[in-house]
């Protein structure tokens, strides 16, 4: 159609709309600034400014009574970073949240399987009782766990019964392992049952059908395709593993320092800022990536 | 027939889940070439009895068995039977020629093998250049082959479907009616096909079971079941019909409901309650006083017609039955008017006297 044979009112109104749509858009947008404004002010606050902070003593130097001097920026910081005390605990944090997150996937894959397979009724009363420990602080729980793994606790009955000898788990990084697993399972149950939960089950029948055991159905369909689940769990208890201060100091004692320990004595008990700030920086770099992963990673597939 | 051994033989099969008895000790033997429709209404049973057969349920009871290897408690990769499944369970994570291997791969079958056997199964579905895509990529239609590809790909003894157009639109359901019946006689494997659509069954099946409420009612050619319905329900499901009730009182004489004695043979002893059956399409219709010396007929008033285009539906109303008698569409003839009296009138062959 040709612009003359359009009536003069038409082609009014078909120039009018996109030119009053274009001013609704600009007007919703103001208006969801507006609203998001709140948000983004406490974030830019209490977010940004701190984490500036941060990155702007990690290149500075500490000086010789404990403070830190801002001129003369160096890499000073980062550098310390790559001594072989520092990176042992780096790594040994790295290996136990690796190690955890392992665990809580192990433990929570069937669990959560179970629970996505069950009647309705059955999977509420299952997701309570998978939330029930939220319920007790945190700090409780872990002095919990210290009186279980302890001298003359639960644990140590339980070996001595079974003729395994007194042996004694607290203060050991075996102890730290199973206070992470059991404080971030949780975190691992839930997205796993989401996304198996999602799962048409005809699939497990037809992959049966077509000959495929158990353990294979397993592999090839349930597995990956509830693969947004367990990439989504492991980062949700990698991350705050990686960085757990409370969990090692209680459970683990002096013997084994992790990062998020060795960070608070950084800066409280080294006076030791820039350190205690590079390191943080080089955390959140870790986090970052395994973030990154999830996002790019979780969103195909399904 | 009866040397040779059946694809699948039911005995005494029984499937309760808690209290419900889901299939109800069903006996059934299924030919080996055989296109088998098991017909009913939905929560009937048949879908169970099509999943014990494929293994994702055990029989409560009785026994089941496979070309003569007992095969009620052997897990669903143990039967040379597979299943197309109702949305056809396609893998999403997975492209078609991924999907259509993924049984050959599960049996560790040689890998040029695979290939073969999968671009064989692909053309004989008629997917040849969509391989590669997912089966989000796919309309129902494709799905479908898709579905049926990746079953028979393993040329599995027996081929289970489980109501497997339903989810497709009248017609293309129509046009795959044609395809699976045609490819069914290619392939040469007893098919059993689960449906609630009488007219899907009698289209395609070489024979039908009907079940209702686990039980097992009646099995036949689509013919003996339309002819010879063995009760009321089975001749009410399987087409229209008219039902008029009688009770017998010798074993060729029925008398109906308003009194008369009418010829209709029966073996159900005297003094059973039956239904005379009276197709809509087997049904005359003449004014009162022009019915012919050889039929019977009951008298009543005209209270619609129904234009179909090929045909016309006319209702007759009686003081105790209603009627419907099915006329070609075809010039001259019989036209009464609503109101009108009319004659509705049968020969001794066209009627049935089922179980009431």
């Amino acid at each position: 159609m040709t612009m003359a044979s359009v009536r003069p009112e038409e082609q009014e109104a078909a120039a009018a709309t996109p030119e009053y749509e274009k001013a609704a858009n600009r007007a919703a947008s103001r208006r969801g600034l507006l609203l998001s404004l709140p948000a983004y002010a406490y974030l830019v606050l209490f977010f940004a400014v701190p984490l500036g902070i941060v990155m702007i003593y990690s290149f500075a130097t500490r000086n010789r009574f404990g403070g830190t001097d801002l001129s003369g920026w160096n890499l000073e910081a980062y550098r310390k970073l790559g001594e072989p005390i520092v990176r042992d605990i780096l790594f040994r944090s790295l290996w136990l949240a690796i190690l955890t997150t392992l665990i809580c996937l192990a433990v929570s894959y069937p669990f959560a399987y179970f629970m996505a397979t069950r009647s309705p009724l059955v999977r509420n009363v299952m997701l309570v009782f998978v939330m029930i420990p939220f319920w007790t602080n945190f700090l409780v729980r872990n002095y919990a766990w210290r009186v279980l793994l302890g001298n003359d606790g639960l644990f140590t009955n339980i070996t001595e019964a079974i003729g395994l000898g007194e042996r004694e788990l607290l203060f050991t990084t075996s102890a730290v392992v199973i206070g992470l697993v059991y404080g971030s399972l949780p975190f691992m149950v839930l997205p796993l049952y989401a996304s198996i939960e999602r799962i048409d089950l005809s699939l497990v029948e037809a992959s049966r059908d077509l000959y495929a055991s158990g353990f294979q159905t397993f592999r090839r369909i349930l597995f990956p395709l509830s693969m947004p689940g367990v990439i989504a769990g492991s980062i949700l208890v990698f991350v705050p593993s990686l960085g757990a201060y409370v969990t090692p100091e209680i459970l683990g004692g002096a013997k084994t320092t992790l990062l998020g320990s060795y960070i608070v004595t950084q800066f409280l008990t080294a006076r030791n800022w820039p350190v205690g700030a590079s390191l943080s920086f080089v955390l959140m770099a870790v986090m970052l990536v395994a973030t990154v992963v999830y996002f790019r990673t979780g969103g195909r597939n399904l | 027939m009866s040397d040779q051994v059946a694809a699948v033989k039911l005995a005494a099969i029984t499937k309760r889940f808690g209290s419900v008895v889901a299939v109800d000790n069903v006996d059934l033997e299924i030919a080996d070439g055989e296109f088998f429709a098991l017909l009913g209404p939905s929560g009937c049973g048949k879908t169970t009895t099509l999943r014990m057969i494929a293994g994702l349920e055990l029989p409560t009871e009785g026994s089941l068995k496979i070309f003569g290897d007992e095969a009620g408690t052997l897990p669903p990769n143990k039967r040379p039977v597979n299943t197309v499944f109702q949305d056809y369970a396609l893998f999403p994570h997975m492209t078609v020629e991924v999907n259509v291997a993924f049984g050959l791969k599960m049996q560790r079958v040689p890998k040029v093998e695979i290939a073969d056997r999968v671009r064989e199964a692909i053309s004989l579905v008629r997917l040849e250049g969509l391989e590669q895509r997912r089966s989000q990529q796919l309309s129902g239609g494709q799905r479908q082959r898709v579905a049926l590809a990746r079953a028979l790909v393993n040329r599995p003894k027996v081929l289970l479907l489980d109501e497997p157009l339903g989810a497709l639109d009248l017609k293309l359901r129509q046009e795959m009616q044609g395809e699976l019946k045609a490819l069914q006689r290619e392939v040469g494997i007893t098919f059993v096909f689960v449906t609630h659509d009488q007219e899907e069954a009698l289209t395609m099946a070489d024979r039908i079971g009907v079940l209702n409420e686990g039980e097992l009612l009646q099995v036949g050619t689509p013919a003996e079941i339309y002819e010879h319905p063995v009760n009321r329900f089975v001749a009410n499901f399987i087409g229209q019909t008219n039902l008029l009730d009688a009770t017998v009182v010798s074993n060729d004489t029925v008398c109906l409901a308003n009194g008369a004695h009418i010829p209709g043979k029966s073996d159900l002893g005297v003094g059973a309650r039956v239904a005379v059956c009276l197709r809509p399409e087997r049904a005359e219709m003449q004014r009162p006083d022009e019915v012919p010396a050889d039929h019977q007929s009951v008298v009543g008033r005209l209270e619609s017609v129904t234009y179909l285009g090929n045909a016309l539906v006319y209702t007759v109303v009686l003081d105790w039955a209603r009627l419907e008698v099915r006329r070609e569409n075809q010039p001259g003839g019989y036209r009464p008017y609503v109101g009108d009296e009319v004659a509705v009138s049968w020969t001794l062959d066209a009627i049935s006297v089922v179980r009431a």
